[in-house]
């Protein structure tokens, strides 16, 4: 299993302190979530690996942990997708373009886009999980021909909570990209599946001998996509997760975010399944 | 129908069942089709046969006053449409509109429900390989309830 | 080994001060024994002892005029290194832009602690590995610990709760100090130096080359101390025994009685967590973000969007006890916990961390779900 590769700015004093990003603009996804862009105000470009994170500053309100959901070979850009549910992403809403944010990362793990190398690589989105997965699909189609299969399962409440329109339609008028959206229900007037994302999984054809799987959503639908790749006869160990705490420092320092051993913003937000499959059955961990 | 045994045999809900009861299973067994847009069937009516999907898409549906037709699932090549033959009284609860064009394998339920009180070795083939699939769509189901994507806010 | 009487112990705190550190060390007040600043030695609590217990703490006057004949009171030195209340960063908005700086400010007075226990050179021992030697550091905790001046006090008076014979963390230390302290009966102390800065303190004061049969005093005394500890924890298997029961029905028993009033985090001398604040002025122009502790007990410590993680009392208790005795080693190679006892005496239901270790079992009972 390879080790997730983390690329550090050891620097003391700066990881404290929130570098300023300027909006360049803002683009509602659905009634709750939306896309910012943004551009360092020191110019210096925000690189990053997909997988990681950034702790995001709104002057006197807070700081919340918010998924990188650009693209890596585009790093003067700063891309995150926020979803709405707390005090701090209330007033990320609000923002405009020309306003400022703090922004101190990128911290985490990444997509092990390396081990895949060679493989069929299946991404399983579920809700804002595509987010923190957009990156990674970049990047793998911009080396499209390192791996075998590339497929994308995304599902999703209604098909008004769809996120990323653009980008689905352009990636599935690729051939060399399969793409399945499924939503929980839906009105009469949606034409695509209704139904939750594993039931999607026998549906693509990928070699669960060679395949490499990348799942994010929220944990229930983690857990159970994973159920199914391993039904599948999927290696578990070529199963990865990106996990959700608490955050308040990002870098390891201030404990909130810890998951058994693990802190979830150094060792994660990424994790390989098996560390998790323990840890998962227990209640309240 | 002589020809459908082949067809039978291949699809997967079928699959190792014994060449005996694949004999009686046909003999139940008629080919349909179902043009995009039409309805297989409608809630409340006779549960006459099921279906096992050959190819096409079906939108399973509950008619609402207020938000229209919601679609509960959809289902496509490969998979089965109804349990309610089995269960007493025999009529479906949603409604089944054709989507895509469909080509399926009709089984009629008062010759199989005959065939399987006769034969009850054939009753618990069918039947274990129905709750496979129910599970499945229980489990399924359990999860579309748990709203994972809603917000709790 | 070189040995001195309390006058002269008195002289070092004098020079350090001339020095130009703070000396901060034991005083009375409100009826325990807590560390503040130090001006002289009258300061330094002479002839007390305590006596401690699950949920209890009691000063005692002692007859003669020893120095250190107490074990830790509710207080560590964590507040000194991590303080429980910290300016991160300040944040100040103008004319469409907003300027970003460090408010940490390190201190211009560097600090000396004077009768750090064993334990407690571990627990320091413990807030480097976390504070320095991860991928990020603290670049307040580095500036103050860099200068620091430690003067230990090694135990001969084992308290009622104190376990750090089984914890491997004294009642003697070897290392991590300038200098070290041990008090014989009848007002002597030897000292030994730890460091080059602690030897260079030594050749100021007047001293007498310690006898041999003082130094076998000292280890009688410490053998002694070894052996009348309040509380023994088994450290074998510990880590893998509490991995194997994060099921057990103990759990439970302990979650009816914990209050999760967070006692124990505050005076645990390895307990590192902390929150950030925020706040502003009147016209929202300039913000601070403000570092302080806080605690695994609370019920929003784990809240992600939709509710907490940890909403039990008992999973909160499981994951603290967890994390010093299991997650710990894991995570930093030792166990958070250095025997100190505190978190027995202060904990207003009297949980006894040793006791709760002791009852989790050897092997995983049938009954118990096979979730391990």
């Amino acid at each position: 299993m390879p080790e997730a590769d983390v690329v550090l700015d050891t620097t003391v004093e700066s990881h404290f302190i929130p570098r300023p990003f300027r909006v360049l603009r803002t683009k509602r996804e659905t009634h709750d979530v939306f896309t910012l862009e943004l551009k360092p105000e020191d110019g210096s470009p925000l690189s990053f690996r997909p997988g990681q994170f950034n702790m995001m500053y709104v002057h006197g309100i807070g700081e919340v942990p918010i998924s990188i959901s650009g693209n890596p070979a585009k790093p003067e850009t700063l891309v995150h997708t926020v979803r709405a549910v707390g005090g701090v992403t209330f007033a990320v809403r609000s923002i405009h373009r020309g306003d400022i944010l703090g922004i101190r990362g990128p911290y985490g793990s990444v997509w092990p886009i390396e081990a895949a190398v060679g493989s069929d690589l299946v991404v399983v989105a579920g809700g804002i999980g595509l987010a923190p997965l957009r990156p990674v699909i970049y990047e793998a189609l911009a080396r499209r021909q390192q791996f075998g299969k590339l497929i994308l399962l995304y599902g999703t409440r209604e098909p008004e909570d769809i996120i990323f329109e653009k980008d689905l339609e352009e990636w599935r008028a690729r051939f060399d990209f399969h793409v399945f959206v499924t939503v929980d229900r839906a009105i009469g007037n949606w034409k695509g599946h209704v139904g939750v994302v594993t039931g999607l999984l026998p549906k693509a054809s990928f070699d669960p001998a060679n395949t490499l799987a990348m799942i994010c959503g929220p944990e229930v639908m983690m857990r159970f996509t994973a159920m199914e790749f391993l039904k599948l006869g999927v290696d578990p160990a070529q199963i990865y997760f990106s996990m959700e705490r608490n955050m308040k420092c990002g870098i390891g320092l201030c404990g909130h975010c810890q998951f058994g051993p693990y802190f979830v913003c150094r060792e994660g937000p990424v994790f390989p399944y098996p560390r998790l499959k323990q840890l998962m059955t227990v209640r309240e961990i | 129908m002589e020809t459908l045994k082949p067809i039978l045999s291949q699809h997967p809900f079928f699959k190792d069942l014994q060449p005996e009861y694949l004999e009686l299973v046909t003999g139940c067994a008629s080919n349909v089709r179902f043009d995009a847009d039409s309805y297989m069937f409608h809630e409340g009516e006779e549960a006459g046969h099921f279906y096992l999907l050959r190819t096409g898409n079906v939108a399973l549906e509950i008619a609402t006053p207020d938000r229209g037709p919601m679609v509960i699932q959809t289902l496509g090549e490969g998979e089965l449409i109804g349990w309610s033959w089995l269960v007493p009284p025999y009529t479906w609860h949603f409604d089944a509109r054709v989507t895509e064009l469909v080509r399926a394998i009709a089984l009629d339920a008062t010759c199989l429900r005959k065939k399987c009180e006769a034969d009850h070795h054939l009753g618990y083939e069918l039947l274990k390989r129905l709750t496979v699939m129910m599970e499945q769509r229980l489990a399924a189901t359990r999860l579309q309830l748990l709203d994972v994507y809603g917000t709790n806010a | 080994m070189i040995k001195i009487d309390l006058q002269v112990l008195g002289t070092l705190v004098s020079l350090l001060r001339k020095d130009g550190f703070r000396v901060l060390g034991p005083t009375v007040r409100d009826h325990a024994i807590v560390y503040d600043e130090i001006r002289s030695y009258e300061d330094l609590p002479i002839g007390w002892t305590d006596e401690q217990n699950n949920a209890s703490y009691k000063l005692v006057p002692t007859e003669g005029k020893s120095l250190f004949a107490y074990a830790v009171g509710p207080h560590s030195w964590k507040q000194f290194l991590f303080p429980p209340e910290s300016p991160l960063v300040r944040s100040r908005r103008t004319n469409g832009s907003m300027e970003l700086s460090g408010a940490q400010q390190a201190p211009h007075v560097p600090l000396a602690f004077f009768g750090v226990r064993p334990c407690e050179l571990h627990a320091i021992a413990i807030h480097d590995r976390v504070f320095l030697e991860g991928p990020f550091a603290d670049p307040w905790y580095k500036s103050v610990r860099e200068k620091l001046f430690i003067v230990a006090a090694q135990c001969t008076h084992p308290g009622g709760t104190c376990f750090c014979a089984s914890m491997k963390t004294g009642p003697r230390a070897t290392q991590g100090f300038d200098l070290a302290v041990t008090e014989l009966p009848k007002g002597l102390f030897l000292v030994e130096a730890g460091s080059q800065r602690g030897s260079e303190m030594l050749i100021r004061i007047p001293w007498h080359p310690a006898e041999p049969e003082d130094v076998s005093e000292a280890e009688r005394l410490f053998s002694a101390a070894a052996t009348s500890m309040g509380r023994v924890l088994e450290t074998d298997g510990l880590q893998q025994r509490l991995y194997a029961n994060l099921s057990h029905p103990r759990w439970d028993a302990i979650g009816h009685r914990c209050l999760s009033c967070a006692n124990c985090t505050m005076v645990c001398p390895t307990c590192f967590c902390s929150t950030v604040t925020d706040g502003t002025d009147l016209g929202n122009t300039d913000a601070q973000r403000t570092r302080l502790w806080d605690s695994c007990f609370t019920a929003d410590f784990s809240y992600i969007h939709g509710g907490s993680v940890r909403p039990s009392i008992r999973s909160r208790y499981r994951q603290w006890m967890t994390h010093k005795l299991a997650t710990w080693v894991d995570q930093f190679g030792t166990f958070g916990c250095v025997g100190c006892g505190r978190c027995i005496t202060w904990c207003p239901v009297g949980i006894d961390i040793t006791e709760e270790a002791r009852l989790i079992p050897e092997q995983t009972p049938e009954a118990q779900p096979t979730s391990q």
